[in-house]
């Protein structure tokens, strides 16, 4: 038995080639994104070795920060919704008719690709001929606003197609660590007399509480490295107003050919989501998991 | 529990329970409508869109618009690309995470928890951070503007999602057949070809359909590696139509439906598949 399942070469048959190319194309660049950030380069030409200049330069740079603002704020914002997604889950989890058939529905938008979505959007926001502000005007609204070409609405704006894009995949996750719980004990609730927010409340929510952590680790490092909807419905714009820190990072390196200084965004980038992961999982650490 | 039926049964249980079904259902028109009016505007004429309501149905139904754009917008070819380089990525990235994960779980060696813990590590690394390096990587063997720079990266930025969702379903599974198939004298290739892989075709369904999906909808790998036309998938190839249609929403429309239907029969067909892979794959992170 040991024999044939411990050998050695048909180990590293199976291991190494799935090893290798998430070596290859996975960590060493992740390590070189931070060594690049140390050159002067234009991507063609010689790297010139110019220290930790472009870090500094980060430091000093009032365009990265506001785009690091905005996917902060995207975060804040994404953190919050997760409220409105549990809600529905829970009471999506009281076996309602139909429950099943409504989170297939919401689940629908994740599926599809971010440049489909944001073509969608740029379309539903169109001034003129878009589904929103025609609904504004049939309402009465006189001005409605111009939505993603207005430097104050365009990052909500882009927001809420990104909740758009997701509300499905987080009520998924909820449901599915609802079902999870043991029916007895709800029933045991039940029976006692609490009513379905209590239950909700002092039940369902503490026994999912892990899953909650994990989605909040999502929300926030999913955001801070949000780019495609952005990328393909304003490029950043208008002036800047929704840049965030990957489309600043891929503007830098694929835009302007300033891949040292890119791959300096880029690590920073990654220290960013890595810092945050560790302070999350640090500060929702519990002592003790909840068992049942 | 006949305490649970008197109390659903008052009139004012009744009314929470209709504004509670009010609510979900707005929610899901929140979610559907954007793209059944997209269906509804990918049928119209420039004159219908530009000078109408956007509510209305098309008066004409211009199937014209799909052909437009299969034919004069080259999504024919974009369409062509996305289905063989799906396939090509999905196949490989389930293979090598099933050897993957065979070894991990049913092989006995000293790194294997290390290598476990390598892939688990792979999920939280942002593709942005990469793409300089990638970029470079492909560049110096000149296979940039080359498929083989976007499956390879598609297979490596899978996997360890692929294996998480593998190790789930390979944990549960009972050993004995495998362990009388050692005891008769099989070869692990045998075992792993002719006893798991048939064993694991749940999870190996769920794996593909994600992966699909994943691949499928792609982006920033082919907007970065990729230049030609040639090579290029329907995300981007979406992208190229779009700048060049500028102002004809019917056929942008026509080509936003054709890079969506795929994925919506797919989850016509294997919605709890999808669903399953979706909630398997983010819970255990």
């Amino acid at each position: 038995m040991n024999k044939v399942m411990s050998n050695k070469v048909v180990i590293a048959l199976y291991v190494l080639p799935a090893l290798l190319l998430i070596g290859v194309l996975m960590f060493v660049p992740i390590i070189l994104s931070g060594y690049y950030g140390l050159m002067d380069w234009d991507g063609i030409g010689a790297m010139k070795f110019i220290g930790l200049e472009n870090y500094a330069e980060l430091m000093g740079d009032g365009k990265f920060w506001d785009s690091a603002y905005h996917s902060f704020l995207l975060a804040l914002f994404s953190t919050i919704s997760l409220i409105a997604y549990l809600a529905i889950s829970l009471i999506l989890a009281n076996k309602l008719k139909g429950s099943e058939l409504l989170r297939k529905i919401y689940l629908i938008p994740m599926l599809l690709s971010s440049v489909a979505i944001a073509q969608l959007w740029l379309k539903v926001y169109d001034p003129n001929n878009g589904i929103l502000n025609s609904l504004l005007t049939t309402l009465g609204v006189d001005n409605p606003p111009a939505w993603l070409a207005d430097t104050d609405t365009v990052l909500f704006s882009i927001f809420i197609a990104i909740i758009w894009q997701y509300a499905g995949f987080y009520i998924i996750i909820y449901s599915a660590a609802l079902k999870g719980i043991p029916e007895s004990l709800v029933e045991a609730a039940r029976i006692d007399g609490a009513n379905p927010i209590q239950i909700a409340y002092k039940i369902k929510i503490p026994l999912i509480m892990g899953v909650i952590k994990v989605t909040v680790v999502l929300a926030i490092v999913g955001s801070l490295k949000y780019f495609d909807l952005i990328y393909v419905m304003t490029g950043g714009g208008p002036n800047g107003a929704s840049e965030v820190m990957a489309s600043y990072m891929y503007r830098q390196a694929f835009g302007t050919y300033n891949f040292g200084y890119g791959s300096a965004v880029g690590f920073a980038l990654l220290v960013i989501c890595l810092i945050l992961t560790w302070l999350i999982r640090k500060l929702t650490a519990s002592g003790d998991e909840i068992q049942y | 529990m006949s305490n649970g039926i008197k109390e659903t049964n008052t009139p004012m249980n009744r009314i929470g329970f209709g504004l509670l079904y009010l609510v979900l259902g707005l929610v899901a028109l929140f979610q559907i409508y954007p793209l059944v009016w997209l269906f509804i505007f990918s049928l119209k004429q420039n004159s219908e869109i530009f000078g109408r309501s956007p509510f209305a149905l098309p008066e004409d139904p211009q199937w014209g618009n799909y052909a437009k754009a299969w034919t004069d917008g080259n999504i024919s070819q974009f369409f062509f690309n996305s289905v063989w380089i799906t396939v090509i990525s999905v196949i490989l990235t389930v293979l090598l995470a099933s050897f993957v994960t065979f070894a991990i779980t049913r092989m006995h060696w000293k790194l294997s928890s290390l290598v476990l813990g390598m892939f688990m590590v792979g999920i939280m690394i942002p593709i942005h951070s990469t793409l300089i390096p990638l970029f470079d990587f492909f560049n110096r063997l000149n296979v940039i503007d080359n498929p083989l720079s976007i499956i390879l990266s598609y297979v490596a930025f899978n996997l360890p999602l692929t294996i998480m969702i593998l190790l789930g379903f390979y944990y549960t599974l009972p050993r004995e057949v495998e362990e009388a198939a050692v005891m008769d004298g099989c070869s692990v290739h045998r075992i792993f070809f002719q006893i798991t892989l048939p064993m694991t075709t749940p999870v190996i369904s769920t794996t593909v359909i994600i992966n699909m999906i994943y691949n499928w909808n792609e982006f920033v790998f082919v907007n970065t590696f990729i230049s030609s036309d040639t090579w290029k998938t329907l995300t981007v190839g979406i992208q190229n139509f779009v700048g060049q249609y500028l102002t004809d929403w019917g056929a942008i429309g026509a080509t936003l439906m054709i890079s969506i239907i795929p994925v919506l029969i797919a989850y016509f067909i294997l919605s709890n598949r999808i669903v399953e892979g979706i909630a398997a794959g983010s819970v255990k992170g």
